[in-house]
């Protein structure tokens, strides 16, 4: 022992380092720092390109009557069709993971997964499409009957709109892009309970549902809370489904179902930006920034959730 | 041997006739008292006069309803409930099939009477009516998306080692943390982002299809950066240790060793990343533009793109409406083609590439 440690210590404390170590490992975290870096930078330069429209005077921002008040019913409508669309995502999504995960037969669960998977592969500007070729026109005499029945709620305040273009349809192709990024994840977390637990509540007598939401629904809970959250940071930054399906107005209205629906932020740039000059251009890149920072806080919200999920979960 | 004996005095206790808990109902009751009420539902919505859907729903909640009945009555409240919820998750997967259907055919029913020759080798240079095709958009589209790949890759790769191989400490989790948060920025926000940073750098009204492919990269590196870091922590430790054991530099042994053992998945994950971003369309309106004629230069001026191309026959139609909606379907069964057979690729060549393990 005594004898190889004394030549062994010397060639210890300089760790070699060739050249092309240093090249490669420099390179790597030159990339993972440009990453940060393309980051910040969005933020700078959206934050740069606003800065016209934050200090002009507000006759000058269309509408006349300043940022806030043309923002302010742009994010209005954002949230409205983000949040419909959770709520009409988010039930199903669980239901679906857990059909897949302990419901199909074990042999084509995994094709089925795949298949609720494809939803996720369309592109945006399709679901426009289908979104204005059939589900408006589907849901026009949804539009009469819930204006005729449901007028009394604020949300479905008359009166309808004839071409079912309206939020509560966005809301609803809302859902079904989102669907498949909820279920995904809650599939992950459903599966990952463990198998003890789940085989303690069979073996004292639990029928399948009573196992789930014992020992499978606790469990996955902040994993859903998670997806929720991911789908709902997707669904307000949608842009093609919403320009394409909404015709949005002006104005800031509860009501789902008139033509009388504000816009959302993304929506409103994709449609006024290839025409805009001058400070339009700032203004909608002021209103870009407003929704960065909104997704950007609720995907941050989600990670964290995910993450503290991760850290308690790695015993298994 | 001695258990049976014991349990033998106990047997005549037990209560004669049937045991409550364990009747059941027979093994195929639930689904055809599942028809019957289906068939019901349809009946009934036949009677009412109403179409397919109310009958599909009336059915689906009467064929529900009477499974649940029926086992309450025979096999108690705990496995009705079973019961029910096992009908409702299914509905809930057949709610979820429906769109996904619908849209498949809506986009081959609207789609395929333009599915022509034509198309595919005409561009809209001065076509105001029929004919015409997406010829420059479909290459336009490949031309930005190769481009955007060709900066996110190396980017997105360099980062997943440098994560998964030498990173450690607070650098680490905030690049993985910002990477994260990074796949949730809207598409539209990134091409706002490309547009402000080369209206700094070339002045206003900039329109090149390079910024496309920056806006397209801005959110295509974090997709490559997480699929690649996943399939590189798969690679054994193991292999690492033999190659340093052997005194190969460590940049040689992820050169050599860690990235042909993980080449499959690295394959798949970057596929997927491209059919992620090929149907964008909101940072390529915002960036790129359209024009009716063929420019595959992405340095020189507007191009055309198959999304904006789809998206401005569908909501700016000309005199001949009709052909424009025509191309615009078109346009956007191309699209999902695209997408689905750069899918398809992802999964064959995690088939085909994988490494010849012996586990």
């Amino acid at each position: 022992m005594t004898a190889t440690k004394a030549p062994s210590e010397p060639t210890q404390k300089p760790a070699v380092r060739r050249p092309g170590d240093r090249i490669f490992a420099g390179t790597a975290k030159a990339s993972g720092i440009l990453i940060l870096l393309v980051l910040a930078g969005v933020a700078a330069f959206l934050i740069g390109e606003a800065i016209p429209a934050l200090t002009a005077p507000a006759e000058e921002i269309p509408g006349g009557e300043g940022l806030a008040a043309y923002i302010g019913p742009l994010i209005l409508g954002t949230l409205m069709g983000a949040l419909l669309a959770l709520l009409v995502a988010t039930p199903l999504a669980v239901a679906i993971a857990l059909y897949v995960t302990y419901y199909a037969p074990r042999r084509i669960a995994a094709a089925m997964g795949y298949v609720i998977d494809l939803l996720a592969a369309i592109p945006s500007v399709v679901y426009g499409f289908w979104g204005l070729a059939v589900l408006a026109p589907a849901l026009r005499p949804f539009h009469t009957w819930a204006a005729d029945t449901l007028g009394f709620i604020p949300f479905f305040a008359g009166p309808a709109s004839s071409t079912g273009r309206t939020m509560f349809t966005v809301g609803l192709v809302l859902a079904v892009m989102i669907l498949p990024i909820i279920s995904a994840i809650s599939r992950e977390v459903f599966s990952q309970a463990p198998a003890l637990h789940r085989e303690a509540a069979l073996a004292l007598g639990a029928t399948r549902w009573e196992m789930i939401r014992m020992a499978v629904l606790p469990y996955g809970k902040s994993g859903v809370i998670a997806g929720a959250m991911l789908g709902l940071g997707r669904a307000l930054g949608e842009t093609m489904a919403v320009a394409i399906v909404l015709s949005g107005g002006a104005g800031a209205t509860l009501t789902l179902i008139s033509s009388a629906n504000p816009s959302t932020i993304a929506s409103n740039i994709a449609l006024k930006f290839p025409e805009a000059t001058g400070i339009d251009v700032n203004t909608l890149i002021a209103s870009g920034l407003v929704l960065f920072v909104i997704t950007l806080g609720v995907n941050m919200l989600a990670r964290w959730v995910v993450n503290r999920r991760a850290d308690f979960s790695g015993a298994n | 041997m001695s258990t049976p004996t014991r349990i033998a005095p106990e047997v005549p206790a037990r209560p004669t006739g049937p045991v409550r808990t364990q009747r059941r109902l027979p093994r195929f009751a639930p689904l055809g008292l599942y028809l019957a009420g289906l068939a019901l539902g349809a009946a009934l919505a036949a009677l009412t006069g109403s179409g397919l859907t109310t009958a599909v729903v009336y059915g689906v909640v009467l064929g529900t309803l009477a499974v649940f009945v029926a086992s309450r009555i025979v096999e108690g409240p705990r496995k009705a409930t079973d019961r029910l919820v096992t009908a409702l998750v299914t509905t809930a997967f057949g709610i979820a099939m429906v769109p996904l259907l619908s849209l498949v055919w809506t986009v081959l029913d609207n789609g395929l009477p333009r599915f022509d020759a034509q198309f595919f080798t005409n561009s809209m240079y001065r076509v105001v009516g029929e004919g015409g095709g997406a010829y420059h958009a479909i290459l336009g589209t490949l031309i930005i998306t190769a481009l955007a790949t060709a900066i996110s890759v190396p980017i997105g790769l360099m980062t997943a080692i440098y994560l998964v191989e030498y990173a450690r400490g607070r650098l680490k989790k905030s690049i993985t943390f910002f990477v994260d948060v990074m796949t949730g920025i809207p598409s539209i926000v990134a091409g706002l982002f490309a547009f402000a940073l080369f209206t700094l750098l070339f002045g206003g009204g900039v329109r090149l299809g390079v910024m496309g492919a920056v806006a397209l990269s801005v959110l295509m590196i974090p997709v490559v950066v997480r699929s690649c870091e996943e399939v590189l922590k798969l690679v054994p430790n193991e292999l690492r240790e033999a190659s340093y054991a052997l005194g190969v530099p460590k940049w040689r042994t992820v050169v050599k060793v860690v990235l042909p053992t993980a080449i499959a998945g690295l394959g798949t994950g970057i596929t997927l990343a491209v059919a992620r971003v090929v149907g964008e369309t909101a940072p390529l309106l915002v960036t790129v533009g359209l024009i009716t004629g063929t420019n595959l230069n992405p340095f020189d001026g507007r191009m055309a793109t198959l999304p904006v191309f789809a998206f401005y026959q569908l909501t700016q139609p000309g005199t001949a409406t009709q052909a424009f909606l025509d191309r615009a379907w078109t346009g956007a069964l191309v699209l999902i083609i695209l997408v689905m057979a750069l899918n398809v690729v992802a999964r064959l060549i995690s088939r085909f590439f994988a490494p010849k393990t012996g586990r």
